[in-house]
């Protein structure tokens, strides 16, 4: 229970009551904390090390930039062979969140409103992909988007990440489909609504919530995952993530860029985040809270 | 389309093959006559269909635990999955 | 809800039912043919019947690698899901900034990049340039991820902890969201003793949620590949080599195609079996809930 609600003032009455509770509270607050404090420590590192230059990385532990630069960032925003990295990244993870939401919308209000054969079978099945090793895929992979002529564009990686969105994407809108009454469906096509007119201008707004944070959801497991996408690439779709590894050279690491490609990275979680911040937890749990 | 990299045998195709029929077949029988959940002997309540994909799972594991353990034939282990997945779909 | 019995509804599946089954049907049957033919090349291949699966099967390093796996998963499981509900239960309620704030720091380390997860921890816990590395060396351990295996191993098991605990937080934080207010008054009124209300109103609660992280993390942790590739390349020796790493290294590293097929066959079937199992254990709880 919430600190604020234990001190309201009809808890008053009991006193000894009051100050076991706030005890405990702030015990479990200081885990918290001390959790948060743990999650932002590395993170901090990174940033702290993207400002500095090599000599100061090198040279000693100094826990803020003594001389801080912005070399390694300028280094990234004008070289291409770096920051087409992140315009491909960010491209793919585009597509695929616009090809998976729009195959998982009907699915995802066929598996929510109707009974059919083999309903149950195929949601399973499509949950197995989500849950398949990423590296049972990787060499058929690798020899199908040859063979279709896919390999290292875009579209490969969109399509190779729709094996584990598409199954998320329809499992989270289930959820929030379902949480919309029936009737409504039905007043609808009494009104005299086609099934297209209908899902667009009245079902879809009415979730829209539950499509933005799948949008999320697609947006975030296309971003992070790197396995796949480096496979199916090579040069013209090269991910962000892959060429993070042209920082090692014959000179040593450059630790600072490394640093300051990782800090790019984790830029566009954080601020889409933002957005869906109060729905996330509902996210994570497929829609079933 | 060059489909040679998928590398087809004759096993692995007539595999497949008895997957796809088996499929059509529980459709078709579905369609005839719709499965109503049952309790057998497994612990939650089942469908035709779930007792299939149990069947042909708990088969896969026969196979291989067959290969692990003994030197004999493929074809034992094979008799032992139809047997287990006779009895699931029957009784499970 | 009571849904309507209508087989018209597969015209809207169809579309996921082409695009699933282009990028996972087709694939899955070619690993199949893989795993019983010797690969040379395009179109130099030659059936071998059951041979790689027998050499799968008994193959000392693979039973090494799944035993390392397994006691990972579990020591996964076993820090994240309690850590996990201590977090979620020392969230702020209601819908303040410091909610919001707390909420978006808890779930930025999902939102990085796997590899870039492996990068931050390389260079935090480096002797020479990192803040963990050189505060173990301030106060007298000898740590180094990269020489020693138990280190390396911990390191790889803290890595997990920071970047998939607040999945679990989350999760469980969602589940306490939906206990209505009442239930706290009652017990209050009760003069249940927070140990009670944790042990008959918040954990039932979260019962759902919690399968649900179960499942989550141990399949993501049963498929870990990316971060402890990049933190510690699966050493030293094969201390940090799980299952993953070592399909990857059959596949790409030595090129023997058709064991590392037959070997993704094994591993899949028994992601399958799990998947299954907590599959049903989940739609059975939602429908007991329901009734």
């Amino acid at each position: 229970m919430s600190k604020a609600a234990v001190l309201a003032p009809g808890s008053l009455a009991a006193p000894a009551n009051i100050r076991r509770s706030s005890a405990r509270v702030s015990g479990r607050t200081v885990v918290l904390v001390c959790y948060v404090v743990f999650l932002m420590l590395p993170i901090y590192w990174m940033v702290n090390m993207s400002f500095k230059t090599n000599e100061e990385i090198l040279s000693g532990l100094t826990l803020y930039p003594h001389n801080p630069t912005l070399r390694n960032y300028a280094v990234i925003f004008t070289d291409p062979s770096w920051y087409s990295g992140y315009i491909n990244s960010i491209y793919y993870v585009t597509l695929n969140t616009i090809i998976s939401l729009s195959v998982a919308l009907p699915a995802a209000y066929a598996f929510s409103r109707y009974r059919f054969i083999g309903d149950k079978h195929v949601f399973f099945w499509l949950l197995t992909n989500k849950m398949a090793p990423p590296a049972v895929f990787l060499l058929p992979f690798f020899q199908l988007y040859q063979t279709v002529g896919l390999f290292d564009t875009h579209i490969a990686v969109a399509l190779a990440h729709c094996l584990f969105n598409v199954p998320l994407a329809v499992w989270i809108l289930e959820g929030f489909m379902s949480g919309v009454p029936r009737e409504i469906d039905e007043m609808a096509y009494i009104d005299g609504y086609s099934f297209p007119r209908f899902f667009t201008t009245v079902f879809m707004p009415m979730i829209r919530a539950g499509i933005g944070v799948t949008a999320f959801f697609c947006f975030m497991f296309s971003w992070v995952e790197l396995l796949l996408a480096r496979t199916l690439t090579s040069v013209d779709a090269k991910p962000i993530a892959a060429t993070m590894t042209r920082t090692v050279s014959a000179s040593g690491m450059d630790w600072g860029l490394l640093a300051a490609a990782g800090v790019l990275t984790i830029l566009p979680g954080a601020l889409v985040i933002w957005f869906v911040r109060n729905y996330i937890a509902k996210g994570f749990a497929l829609g079933r809270v | 389309m060059d489909m040679d990299w998928m590398a087809w045998t004759t096993p692995t195709a007539i595999f497949f093959l008895c997957i796809a029929l088996m499929l059509a077949a529980m459709t078709a029988w579905e369609v005839v006559s719709p499965t109503v959940e049952a309790k057998g002997f497994l612990p939650m309540r089942t469908t035709r269909g779930d007792r299939l994909f149990i069947g042909l799972l708990g088969s896969a594991f026969i196979h291989l635990g067959w290969l692990a353990t003994t030197d004999l034939s493929l074809w034992g282990a094979l008799a032992v999955s139809l047997v287990w997945t006779a009895v699931v779909i029957r009784f499970g | 809800m009571d849904k309507v019995q209508d087989n018209r509804a597969w015209f809207l599946i169809i579309p996921v039912f082409l695009i699933v089954a282009f990028s996972a049907v087709v694939p899955l049957m070619t690993v199949v043919n893989y795993s019983v033919q010797e690969i040379f090349g395009p179109g130099q291949t030659f059936f071998v019947g059951t041979e790689w699966f027998e050499a799968v099967l008994a193959d000392d390093r693979l039973h090494d690698a799944l035993v390392r796996q397994i006691i990972y998963s579990l020591a996964v499981l076993l820090i994240e899901i309690p850590l996990g509900i201590l977090i979620a239960l020392g969230m702020p309620g209601g819908r303040s900034a410091r909610t919001s704030l707390t909420l978006v720091l808890l779930a930025l380390p999902l939102l990085i990049p796997f590899n870039v997860v492996g990068t931050i921890w390389q260079i935090f816990g480096r002797g020479d340039i990192g803040l963990l590395g050189a505060t173990f060396r301030a106060i007298g351990i000898d740590y180094n991820y990269t020489s020693n295996s138990a280190h390396a191993w911990i390191t790889v098991l803290v890595m997990d902890v920071w970047h998939w605990t607040s999945l679990v937080a989350l999760l469980c934080y969602a589940g306490l969201q939906s206990i209505p207010p009442a239930f706290y008054q009652a017990a209050k009124i009760d003069g249940a003793s927070k140990w009670a209300v944790f042990r008959y109103i918040q954990l039932p609660k979260m019962r759902g949620v919690l399968i649900i992280a179960v499942l989550l993390r141990f399949m993501d942790s049963f498929m870990i590949y990316t971060e402890p590739f990049v933190l510690t390349g699966g050493g030293p020796g094969n201390s940090t080599t799980f299952l993953s790493q070592y399909l990857t290294q059959m596949a790409v590293g030595q090129f023997d195609i058709g064991k590392a097929a037959a070997f993704s066959i094994v591993y899949f079937l028994i992601v399958l079996l799990f998947s299954f199992v907590f599959y049903t254990i989940i739609t059975r709880t939602g429908e007991g809930e329901r009734k």
